[in-house]
């Protein structure tokens, strides 16, 4: 028995203790949470605008900071995809029950020319009476898109009036600490999207 | 398609509903089934309506009028790439005994320049022409529920059977 060889119990305490220190850090980090979404945490795109609200209030991500922010890029003119996605999301807003208040979804319109603020006021609130409607100048909105690797691009319709707009249909989502973490694709069922939002929401 | 939407829409407003519905009886080949058009709010100048065809013979549906909208078109929406792109086209292609869905996701019937906002538990009514391959046109009038702004995808149309695929 030589005494170097062996640590002395407090400095084994300590050796566990670290040790196990070390590996509820790891756990904090190294099993992420699987998501349904892409996760991509750590981009360096999306990370927050500033834009008006419906109620004219300029409004940025830090605003929100403390809830879980879905953000979409859309237009009220939009049959069918973006009534979709905000219904999506709206049911979520239902299902989530008291959590609900730590959800902020926020629709940016891409249509800035037809949808004003009066028209976002009824539109948006229309899924849920928590959801918010930006809106900007068309050089804001542009800005904020291309922020975001967003694209949008207007068709020309058979009337000056019934253009059209292609956009792209992800949902950005932040964690509450204002953190972009996931982009949801269209097609994302109700349920998984919810179980991200859910996800987020407890990290 | 869209060419002449002002007389499809005088159309419908002057002809009788009897005729039509003869109209209808006589070629009895295409059934609409579950049209309804998602409702608007104030502001609104745009909505789209989905509905089940089925014809018992091949048809195009080429046109579409509403006493509610300026301009009526026959769009197709596609998610590509993560991007949302609605194109109007210039028919839907109907095959015989094969139900075509209209429906979020894909194609639908486009209103545009809405005289006032649609709400739930109104009905607009809604003109349809579709042409046969030897170029016989029959008109079909519907009248569609209006049913809320956030009526969530695959609540409409489709009630009554299967989902047949999307016809792209």
């Amino acid at each position: 028995m030589v005494p170097h060889e062996h640590p002395s119990p407090a400095r084994r305490r300590i050796a566990i203790g670290s040790g196990l220190a070390l590996l509820l850090a790891g756990c904090g980090e190294a099993p992420r949470p699987t998501f349904h979404s892409i996760d991509v945490t750590g981009a360096t795109f999306g990370q927050g605008f500033a834009l008006t609200d419906f109620n004219g209030q300029p409004r940025t991500l830090a605003d929100y900071k403390g809830k879980v922010v879905a953000l979409f890029f859309g237009f009220t003119q939009c049959p069918d995809a973006c009534p979709s996605a905000m219904s999506k999301l709206a049911g979520i807003a239902r299902a989530l029950g008291p959590d609900a208040a730590r959800l902020q979804v926020v629709f940016i319109t891409v249509d800035p020319e037809r949808d004003t603020p009066a028209l976002l006021k009824e539109y948006v609130p229309a899924f849920d009476p928590s959801f918010v409607g930006l809106h900007g100048t068309p050089q804001q909105v542009a800005e904020v898109a291309k922020a975001y690797k967003a694209f949008y691009g207007k068709v020309k319709g058979s009337t000056p009036e019934s253009y059209t707009i292609d956009h792209s249909t992800f949902t950005y989502l932040y964690d509450t600490q204002g953190r972009l973490r996931l982009m949801a694709r269209h097609e994302i069922t109700a349920k998984d999207l919810e179980a991200d939002i859910r996800a987020l929401l407890r990290s | 398609m869209q060419k002449h939407p002002i007389a499809g829409r005088l159309a419908a407003l002057v002809l009788p509903a009897s005729l039509l519905f003869t109209s209808s009886i006589a070629f009895a080949q295409v059934v609409v089934s579950d049209p309804w058009v998602r409702g608007t709010v104030g502001g609104m100048r745009a909505t789209g309506a989905f509905m089940q065809i089925t014809s018992k013979s091949d048809t195009r549906l080429v046109a579409a009028a509403s006493p509610a909208a300026r301009v009526v078109e026959v769009h197709e929406m596609a998610v590509v790439d993560n991007v949302m792109r609605m194109r109007a086209i210039e028919a839907i292609p109907v095959t015989a005994g094969k139900p075509v869905m209209l429906e979020p996701g894909g194609y639908h019937v486009m209103l545009i320049g809405l005289e006032k906002p649609l709400t739930p538990g109104q009905t607009v009514p809604i003109t349809l022409t579709f042409e046969g391959p030897e170029g016989r046109r029959q008109q079909v009038q519907v009248k569609a529920e209006v049913r809320p702004l956030n009526a969530p995808a695959g609540h409409g149309g489709g009630a009554r059977g299967a989902h047949p695929p999307h016809s792209k």
